[in-house]
């Protein structure tokens, strides 16, 4: 394949390469770190023994790899790059170029990151938030130096890239639809797509501007985040009366925001896919586009909840809870739309469904522990236990990989003319969703029983947690299995690739643009999903059919 | 039988369950967590019941008879009303014990102490007989010299000061914590007295609470603030006002011997 392209279903193609990549990296991370939980004392091959800081490391690294380079990136301009221009009815993206540009710069910010483990000392350990004045003073701790500076310079690049591609995206959206192609029109993917690049030019210039000011904290003598007199190692480092605060308020501000740019595609994608494999219109279609703006809205609004026990002001807690407890609405109201569509049987069950599924189980899952963490009474207990661990890596982990592995079986003809492998799909599907309902429903009891993040053992001076170390066993093994059933994935992959089904035109009787046989050459005349219910026979009407048309 | 799934539970509860709750306000938070988590279970029980329904039925209805359109609706909308009550409910019952826990200061009589946290350790400031905290300097922190917290020697209110690495209080009587961090964020957790907040540096932070049984409990830092993160930990100690006084008693008269021959005369 041409490396240097500007092709768009091309750099779908590389955008998803480069999350495979960053997603392999980022699972053997965690492994690492769920085996070293468990049994601290036994060394690795390898690896060796992991000290406390190479600890720290890894959960830094797999938290930023997975919620930069897996969740933003695939979702969005991965999946908008493969099938956002035909799903519209445009010839290509409104800027290719910059498509380019952007991917290209995601591999420097990548490779920059990936530096940070092999220069002296390693990569940072703050966690992918990076409070400082951990993350201010080099001083503080290993990693917290050159690690640091090249974590803040990759996900600078990062937001760059992000930013170029979301202004690409919406150009692409606002002003090449093909004609005919009206709002209401438009795939439920679409509108996501929409929603999360306004979201990624709002919140990512945010962190760009917070990533802008720590450099200039660490290295031109500024003190927008050291507070005055603060002493690190025995030495004062504060030189003016900066607030650690600032930080918290700027990378959360990004911080939420970009949750839903990691799952709203998922469910604008899930939309589509129930349609078509219960072959079935969206009841409601408007309620749930309008749905997933005020999601958008309101994730823009509620970055205060990860900060209850930050010293913020009370008064703005009660503030950011009630904002956060209303995002469940418009949540509940999308979930209540799937599950009304999904009543009345029939369904089919091919794989892209199931993991369409899967999806929408996960994201129930964590998004009911959500009203929990959102009431500041009970966060401060939960904040930043296990609990908390638990919730985001249901509902935006797996809920958003779920939904990145429905869009890879579903859209892999368009990538390779092929489909994957049926029955490995299937198995796939239910080692994967085995193997992350054990890995992740039982850290909520962990967090129940109060064990922190970020500690590399269980054991400490005051605290042992031996109550929890067979349920930590349970975690790691079932980490392991999950690890192993994508192994089932990759071999569908470039088995599949090379050798697999060749697709018929149309696979799944699709009736969204990305399935037309040649570029539509008319005018758009029908709505995204006119999938009709029949005895023993397939009744749908694609989109690049004109409305003349006999059903 | 039935005895068995009880000690089953017990089991569950006593390891995979929050510790055990020994502070006034936790049993309010427990209660809260209780209903939460019965009603969140709830939801995600009834809609995988449907879930499951969903995809294992077979027939597929035809398009024709859809009566029943308006009444699904109204459905639709009881369902979706009935969920919206419910996380207004819990919006309003949690806000009024954050009000409660938060927005209010301690009463007049509620203890003083400092918790000041650095890179890795916890330390517990108690103000002394004159019931003042002493002035402190970051430039005066020295550990090795037995001044880890940068008591201003000029200060005869830091005189009486003392410091200590266990935190000993008093049951039944209500503490007020004077939150700080020398270095970087830090975060207080004391699970059994269900109670979290950051040590933020540059900030002084005040959260209340009454410790109600006696015991030892641990205290954890929460917040990520370097290679010793995890073993940043410290006890609560929490016994009777008599033993207490005795404590402190004991602490003060030793902090008089070793400050009295530096500490400048008071006129």
């Amino acid at each position: 394949m041409k490396l240097f392209t500007t092709q768009h279903r091309r750099l779908g193609v590389l955008y998803l390469l480069l999350s495979l990549a960053a997603v392999a990296i980022g699972t053997l991370l965690s492994l690492v770190m769920r085996i070293h939980r468990v049994w601290p004392d036994t060394p690795l091959p390898i690896i060796g023994l992991l000290k406390p800081e190479d600890y720290l490391a890894l959960v830094t690294m797999h938290g930023t790899l997975m919620i930069f380079f897996v969740l933003t990136i695939a979702p969005q301009i991965g999946f908008a790059s493969l099938v956002l221009p035909e799903q519209i009815g445009a010839r290509s993206m409104a800027f290719p170029r910059l498509n380019a540009a952007a991917f290209w710069i995601a591999v420097t910010a990548l490779l920059v990151l990936l530096t940070a483990f092999f220069v002296p000392k390693g990569a940072p350990i703050g966690g992918w938030t990076s409070y400082p004045p951990l993350s201010a003073i080099p001083a503080a701790g290993p990693g917290e130096g050159a690690g640091m500076d090249f974590w803040l310079v990759s996900i600078g690049l990062f937001c760059l890239s992000s930013w170029l591609a979301a202004v690409n995206i919406l150009a692409t959206i606002l002003g090449e639809r093909r004609a005919g192609m009206t709002w209401s029109r438009l795939p439920m993917t679409v509108w996501a797509w929409l929603v999360t690049s306004i979201l990624t030019l709002l919140a990512f210039a945010v962190l760009l501007a917070a990533i802008v000011l720590l450099i200039s904290d660490r290295h031109f003598g500024s003190s927008f985040f050291v507070p005055a007199g603060d002493l690190i190692n025995g030495r004062i480092v504060g030189r003016g009366d900066g607030s650690p605060l600032l930080w918290l308020h700027l990378f959360w501000f990004f911080g939420h925001p970009e949750v839903y740019i990691a799952v709203l595609p998922g469910m604008g994608l899930a939309t589509s896919l129930f349609a078509n494999f219960g072959r079935r219109r969206v009841r409601g279609y408007p309620v749930m586009a309008a749905m997933l703006i005020a999601i958008g809205f309101l994730g823009l609004i509620v970055w205060g909840h990860h900060m209850f026990v930050s010293g913020m002001n009370p008064y703005a807690g009660t503030a950011f809870a009630l904002t956060t407890m209303a995002i469940a609405v418009p949540s509940t109201v999308e979930v209540l739309g799937w599950l009304t569509m999904l009543w009345g049987g029939g369904l089919r069950f091919p794989t892209p469904m199931l993991f369409a599924l899967g999806f929408l189980s996960f994201f129930i899952a964590g998004g009911l522990t959500g009203p929990i963490l959102a009431q500041p009474a009970l966060d401060s207990y939960l904040h930043n236990t296990f609990f908390v661990v638990a919730h985001f890596h249901m509902v935006m982990a797996m809920a958003g990989t779920f939904s990145l592995f429905a869009g890879i079986y579903y859209w892999f003809p368009l990538m390779t003319g092929r489909l994957m492998n049926e029955t490995l799909g299937k198995l796939h599907f239910w080692l994967s969703i085995i193997g992350a309902w054990g890995t992740f429903f039982p850290m909520h009891f962990s967090g129940l029983a109060g064990e922190p993040r970020h500690y590399d053992r269980l054991t400490g001076p005051a605290t042992s947690f031996s109550g929890i170390i067979a349920n930590e066993r349970g975690i790691t093994s079932a980490a392991l299995f999950l690890a192993a059933a994508q192994l089932i994935f990759l071999w569908n992959i470039f088995r599949s690739a090379r050798r697999g089904r060749p697709a018929p035109p149309n696979p799944w009787q699709a009736t969204t643009l990305e399935w037309a046989p040649e570029p539509p050459t008319r005018r758009i005349e029908r709505g995204p999903y006119e999938y009709e219910i029949a005895v023993n026979e397939m009744i749908f009407t694609p989109q690049w059919e004109s409305a003349s048309k006999q059903e | 039988m039935p005895a068995v799934l009880l000690e089953a539970l017990c089991i569950a509860q006593s390891h995979l369950w929050m510790p055990p709750d020994a502070s006034l306000h936790g049993l309010a938070v427990d209660r809260l967590m209780r209903w939460n988590l019965i009603a969140i279970c709830i939801c995600f029980l009834v809609a995988h019941v449907w879930l499951i329904l969903a995809v294992v039925r077979k027939k597929q209805r035809l398009k024709v008879q859809d009566n029943r359109g308006p009444r699904r609706q109204l459905l639709a909308a009881g369902v979706i009303a009935a969920l919206c009550a419910m996380y207004l409910w819990m919006a309003v019952t949690a806000q009024h014990l954050w009000a409660q826990n938060r927005y209010a200061g301690p009463s007049l009589e509620a203890m003083q102490v400092e918790v000041v946290g650095e890179q890795f350790q916890w330390y517990f400031r108690y103000p002394g007989s004159d019931a003042t905290f002493g002035s402190t300097r970051p430039a005066l922190v020295n550990a090795a010299e037995g001044n880890p917290l940068g008591l201003n020697p000029r200060d005869p209110r830091s005189a009486d000061d003392i410091v200590s690495s266990v935190l000993v209080l008093p049951a039944g009587r209500e503490v007020d914590l004077r939150l700080r961090s020398l270095d970087v964020i830090h975060g207080l957790f004391i699970p059994s007295m269900r109670l979290k907040e950051n040590a933020v540096p540059g900030l002084v932070l005040h959260v209340h609470f009454t410790p109600t049984t006696p015991g030892t409990y641990p205290i954890l830092c929460s917040q990520v603030c370097g290679l010793g993160h995890a073993r940043m930990q410290a006890i609560l100690s929490v016994v009777s006002p008599a033993e207490f006084e005795a404590w402190l008693a004991a602490r003060e008269r030793a902090r008089a011997k070793e400050s009295g021959p530096t500490e400048p005369t008071a006129p």
